[in-house]
């Protein structure tokens, strides 16, 4: 078992079904077992994408508008 | 929350949005298949959000609304015994059975219990040794793992009052279900991202190709929801149809080993009648014969349960896609959140609760 903070929120969750979990680490948690790692690069990958979308249209908004 | 929050941005979901009115040239029908993603869809009101001509039809991963009413029938039977302490997650306590719910057998003396985890039910049952602790382990691939932890940890410590009412469901096989339907509408799907956290996506590129309709493993939060769209429709724009993960940060290919090696050795799969669909073949998970000692249909013998649907209830066609809440005659008058007449609208995964709750009430609104 491990405890896991939920933004303020402190609650148990069983760790048993990841492997060397470490503190720190950001999981996802279901009924009461983390399932998963959040893998942050990919988190960042997903994010960058996102955030360059964003970027994007901005620079390319006015030709669009012609 | 970090990985919560920046999901959430208001100024890169329009842009997403914009981006797929920009690649789509006709209309599109996509189906959400998770009813956390349902809700999420509905409480951001990106439904509203997302351009004419991008539909968005509610799927069957709620497990409270899938469970088939006898085996809610059963539960509710084996829980008005007294000699049993009946677990339960809170959402099913409130799904009206063929004669009341789970509320009203407590009401009528039965020792209910809402449990956060499945393990606590083991705990419940060490602390009292005279009564039988059930435990109603129903869910999808994601619920699994718990559930059989809780039933390989009884075993291995002897906790022999401890068993399970099982009615465990798989979502590959109800997309199969869903695609098979003559009356089918569903072009395309935003895949379980939880249910593959622990699953991985491999078993879905079969069903991709076979049926040939994109399926995008997809987050919970608005962004997630509105690329995951944005990739499905950039699929069909371009007559592809391929698995795509979206939900990279939380689902690898092949999901969770250590969880679904837990799986395997606890449940083995088997037919599942799930409600408002019928019986799906290998669409769920029962225990495997060397944990009957902790299988509660085994050990309570219920006999002569004559389930009764309410006739009006749209449920079925609602979790196939196949018409929306406001569809329904019943829909607020008399059916809502506190007096349910079927599962959609019983649980907060519910589309109909999702619609009932976040003010879509009249048909003019939601596309």
């Amino acid at each position: 078992m491990g405890k896991i903070d939920y933004g303020g929120i402190t609650r148990e969750a069983c760790l048993e079904y990841i492997p060397e979990p470490k503190v720190g680490d950001y999981v996802m948690v279901h009924v009461g077992f983390a399932i998963s790692k959040v893998d942050e690069e990919e988190a960042a990958r997903t994010y960058r994408f996102l955030a360059e979308m964003d970027e994007l249209d901005e620079i390319a908004g006015p030709e669009l508008q012609i | 929350m970090k990985y919560l929050d920046e999901y959430r941005d208001r100024k890169i979901a329009e842009k997403l949005v914009s981006e797929i009115k920009r690649t789509m040239t006709r209309p599109w029908t996509i189906m959400e298949i998770c009813g956390g993603q349902t809700h999420s869809i509905v409480k951001y009101g990106l439904d509203q959000l997302l351009p004419e001509g991008v539909e968005l039809v509610h799927g069957p991963g709620c497990p409270v609304c899938v469970t088939p009413l006898e085996m809610i029938d059963r539960a509710h039977a084996i829980a008005h015994r007294s000699d049993v302490i009946f677990c339960s997650f809170g959402d099913m306590l409130r799904v009206p059975g063929s004669d009341g719910d789970l509320f009203q057998v407590k009401a009528g003396g039965g020792d209910i219990r809402i449990v956060y985890s499945p393990v606590d039910c083991l705990r419940i049952a060490m602390a009292n040794p005279a009564s039988k602790v059930v435990f109603f382990a129903v869910g999808f691939e994601t619920t699994a793992p718990a559930n059989a932890m809780a039933v390989w940890q009884a075993k291995a410590q002897g906790i022999r009052k401890f068993s399970v009412l099982v009615s465990h469901v798989m979502v590959p096989p109800a997309i199969e279900g869903i695609l098979r339907s003559p009356e089918n509408r569903v072009q395309g799907f935003l895949g379980p991202g939880h249910v593959c956290a622990v699953m991985g996506y491999r078993e879905y590129a079969p069903i991709a190709a076979r049926y040939k309709v994109p399926i995008v493993i997809s987050g919970f939060e608005p962004l997630d929801l509105l690329e995951g769209t944005l990739m499905a429709i950039r699929q069909l724009e371009q007559r592809r149809a391929e698995v795509e993960n979206q939900y990279g940060r939380t689902v690898c290919p092949d999901g969770n080993p250590q969880a679904q090696t837990m799986i395997h050795r606890v449940f083995q799969v088997c037919d599942r009648n799930w409600r408002g669909i019928g019986t799906i073949p290998k669409s769920g998970y029962r225990l495997n014969p060397e944990f009957q000692d902790h299988d509660a249909e085994r050990i309570f013998d219920v006999e002569a349960i004559h389930s009764m649907e309410p006739p009006t209830c749209l449920s079925g066609k609602i979790l196939s896609g196949l018409k929306k809440p406001h569809d329904c005659p019943a829909f607020g008058n008399p059916c809502t959140p506190q007096t349910p007449l079927g599962a959609t609208m019983v649980s907060a995964e519910g589309a109909c609760a999702a619609y009932y709750n976040y003010g879509r009430r009249g048909p003019c609104v939601g596309r």
